[in-house]
Order: C-alpha cells, then structure tokens, then sequence
C-alpha cells in the first residue's frame, strides 16, 4: 500500500502553487505554456476523481447495447465497425444515449469550461 | 544574423531602403517561419513581414499550396481589392532567406478572445459576418485565369482523406463514425461550380480591426473546390470561442454572412454549408488527435500539442449537437 498524500493531492498542491505563486510572475509565451501546464495538471486530477467510474458506466452500455464482452477497447473498436457498415445507427434503441452519455462524461474530465457542455449539462 | 540577409535584400528591391530593423520571429514550425521586421528608410520606416521556408527546405508538405503560390494568391486578393497585405518581394535565390516572400505588415488583431470581448472592436463585431461574406465571394471570383495551380477537392476525397487519417491513429472513437458515416449519407456530390477556395479562412488568420477586416492571411490550404467549404468551416463551433450561439466565428449569424456573400453577386448554398460545417467539424477534430500523435513522436515533447490532443472531445459533442440534438 502506498502511503499519503494521495496523487490528487500532490498533483493538486502543486497546481495550486504555481497558480497562485508563479504565473502572477511570468509573463509571455512562457507565462501562456504555464497556463497550459497548470489546466494539464487540472485535468488529470479530474481524471483521477472521474474515470474509473465513467468507464465501469461506459463499459456496462456497451457490453448491453453489443451483447459482448471485452475489454473498453475492444468493446469500443467493435460499436466504431457496427456504425461503420451502418449495422446500428442513432434509430438503434440506446446508442445517441450511449453516445451522449460517454461524450459528456469525457468533457467533465477534459473541457468542463467549454460552452456546448455547460449548455449541455443545463439540459 | 538573419538582418543582413534582410537588409542586403531590401535595398535591392526597395528604393533608397538602408536596411532593416526590429526582426523578430512571431510564429514557425521546423519547414516555415514568420518574421516581422521594420525596413528602414529616409522617409520613414515601413513595417514588413517575411513569410519563409528557411534554406535548405524544400518543396511544401502535403496538402500546402506552397509559398510561391501564397505570394500570387495575395497579390491577387490585393490587387482585386480585397483586405489582404500588398505583396512587397518574392524571394530568389540569391537573396539567401530560403523560399518565401514580403509583404507590408497589416496593423491589427488575430486573436479571437480579443476581437470578441475586447471594446475596441465593439463596433466591428456586428458588421463583421456580412463583410467576411463579401470578401469570401471576391476570394471564389479572383480571375481564375491568373491563378497558380493548386491541388483539387472535392468532399467524396476529403471525406475518404479524413477517414484515412483518422483510422491510421487507431484510437476507436464511435462518434468519428457516425460523422463519417453521416458525411457518406449526405455526400452532396460534386459542386455545380468549381472556384477557388482559401481552406483556412477563420479567427487566426484574418487581421481585425476597430473598422473590421483588414487583411486575409495564410492561403497555405487554397485549393480548388466548393466554394460552399469556405463558409462551413468559419460557422465551425470550434472558431465561436465560447459565443456558441453566433455561430460565424462567435461573432454573426449565417444570414449575415449569406446577405454579404448575395452582396457580392454569389449565392450560398446553406444545406451545403451546412454538410461542410459538420465535415469542418470532424476535420478539426482529426487534427486534435494528429497534434497528440505529432507529441507522442516528436522531440519537442511540447505539452501545448498534447493538450490539444485532449480537445477532440470538444468537436465529439460538437458533432453530436449537430447530428444526434437533444430536445
């Protein structure tokens, strides 16, 4: 078992740190590289409080809407070859909510600020 | 220093230029640079920008139109009028500066958060969508007799160029599917009209001012094609910046924009724009994911391009707005 802090806290205090501290300080291309730093930094801590059950959810609709088992990967190739050769289609019973769900689950971890997902989750 | 190349370069073809001052380079990948400079002269200086392959890089990647043909696309969009900066030199080899040209340096903005929140550009904002309709209708009626030879599209072969693309990364991402499979559905066919099309025409690459626009740049992607093209890409929700219900950059609406477009004697096809604003859409999305595997393999390790790897969800929902609305 692996002692504390946690990653999310380390990654966290670290975010906070050099929003708060350092990019006050830095100005120019270099202050704009560690905006995109610190929003990387924002989103994998995102990811590490939302993935795992956002893909145990992802993995349930798939192996329902496929009648298959496999892995999130596998499961994901085989929907992209059934909507490929036109197999299912947004008529199927299940895929625009399977598809809505997984997409808005995705920006929750990736873009929660951008606008059609905040227009979105007032839906 | 590349200002002694510059200087030496000016004073050939600018008359009474002593040299060049203030070079600086704004923007530039490992085959193509921009470089702003001032050339100096008794009668005051004169702001320029040079747009080169550095020697030693040859001829343009892909899809690129290639910077000669840049240069006579320019000056034709100048010469007829339209915003778009007065090509001043196109280099030769004896300048010394690799492949490129010069041109006058536009004063103004390009970044879209500026010239969609920014006061000073209050009034240019309502007028905006209905004058880039104008200036896409000159672009597709430049004499085509004068143009350089460019590479032709047609969206059958960008739609098969896409999904190309797309499964070579082979990272399954059903949405991408049903675009594709949707764009196939819909495939318009050939356009009744084939014109020149700028390929890029949206914020970053249009010079703004508090007046409107003033200058047209990077025709790196013309290409003959739909016209219809043009307009779908600049309605891309990606280009809104936030403000997704305007949806000609954030800033105007398609009416505006086809009313600027009628102005200038051509007619918008909107169920065409429409299809070409979803293949825009997509497009912009499989370029999310290049710029992930341009991280992975590259050497620069450049955290901004994995960053935009992880916005293809972005042009997902966008996708699925478009295709599959919730009530």
């Amino acid at each position: 078992m692996q002692d504390e802090p946690t990653p999310t806290e380390l990654i966290k205090a670290v975010a906070d740190f050099l929003r708060t501290e350092i990019a006050p300080a830095i100005k120019g291309h270099n202050g704009f590289k560690l905006r995109v730093g610190i929003n990387a930094l924002d989103l994998v801590t995102r990811q590490l409080a939302l993935a795992e059950a956002g893909d145990a959810t992802e993995a349930a609709r798939l192996k329902a809407l496929l009648g298959a088992d496999g892995t999130l990967m596998e499961l994901n190739r085989a929907l992209s070859e059934k909507i490929a050769n036109g197999e299912v289609d947004l008529r199927t019973p299940g895929l625009p909510e399977h598809l809505w769900q997984t997409t808005m689950d995705k920006l929750a971890v990736d873009q929660p600020n951008y606008a059609s997902y905040k227009r979105e989750l007032g839906k | 220093m590349i200002e002694t190349e510059l200087s030496r370069c000016v004073a050939a073809f600018h008359p009474g230029a002593t040299g060049v001052t203030g070079a600086a380079k704004l923007s530039g990948g490992a085959s193509q640079e921009t470089w702003t400079f001032d050339i100096v002269h008794p009668n005051g200086n004169i702001g320029a920008i040079l747009r080169r392959a550095p020697p030693g890089y040859g001829a343009a990647p892909g899809r690129a139109a290639g910077l000669d043909a840049e240069a006579t696309l320019m000056q034709l969009a100048h010469d007829a009028g339209l915003p778009s900066p007065k090509v001043m030199h196109v280099l030769r080899p004896e300048d010394g500066l690799g492949r490129g040209f010069i041109m006058a340096r536009v004063e103004g903005e390009t970044i879209a958060r500026k010239i969609l929140r920014d006061e000073e550009f209050a009034k240019a904002r309502p007028i905006l969508a209905r004058q880039l309709g104008r200036v896409i209708a000159g672009i597709h009626g430049l004499p085509q007799a004068k143009l350089p030879k460019l590479r032709g599209l047609t969206a059958t072969k960008e739609i098969e160029d896409l999904s190309r693309e797309y499964h070579s990364f082979n990272w399954p991402r059903p949405v991408f599917e049903l675009a594709l499979r949707w764009l196939r559905d819909h495939d318009p066919g050939p356009s009744s009209e084939v014109t020149l099309v700028h390929g890029d025409f949206r914020h970053g690459n249009l010079i703004i001012g508090p007046d409107g626009v003033r200058a047209v740049l990077d025709w790196e992607l013309a290409h003959f094609g739909d016209p219809m093209e043009d307009l779908g890409w600049i309605c891309v929700n990606s280009w809104r910046f936030g403000e997704i219900d305007k949806p000609v950059g954030g800033f105007g609406t398609r009416e505006d924009l086809f009313a600027g477009y009628a102005e200038a004697g051509r007619k918008a096809d909107p169920d065409r724009v429409m299809f070409w604003e979803v293949m825009g859409t997509l497009r912009w999305g499989v370029m999310c994911c290049g710029m992930m595997q341009r991280f992975r393999a590259g050497p620069d390790h450049s955290m901004e391009r994995a960053m935009i790897g992880r916005r293809a969800s972005e042009t997902e929902i966008d996708l699925l707005r478009l295709l599959a609305p919730r009530a």
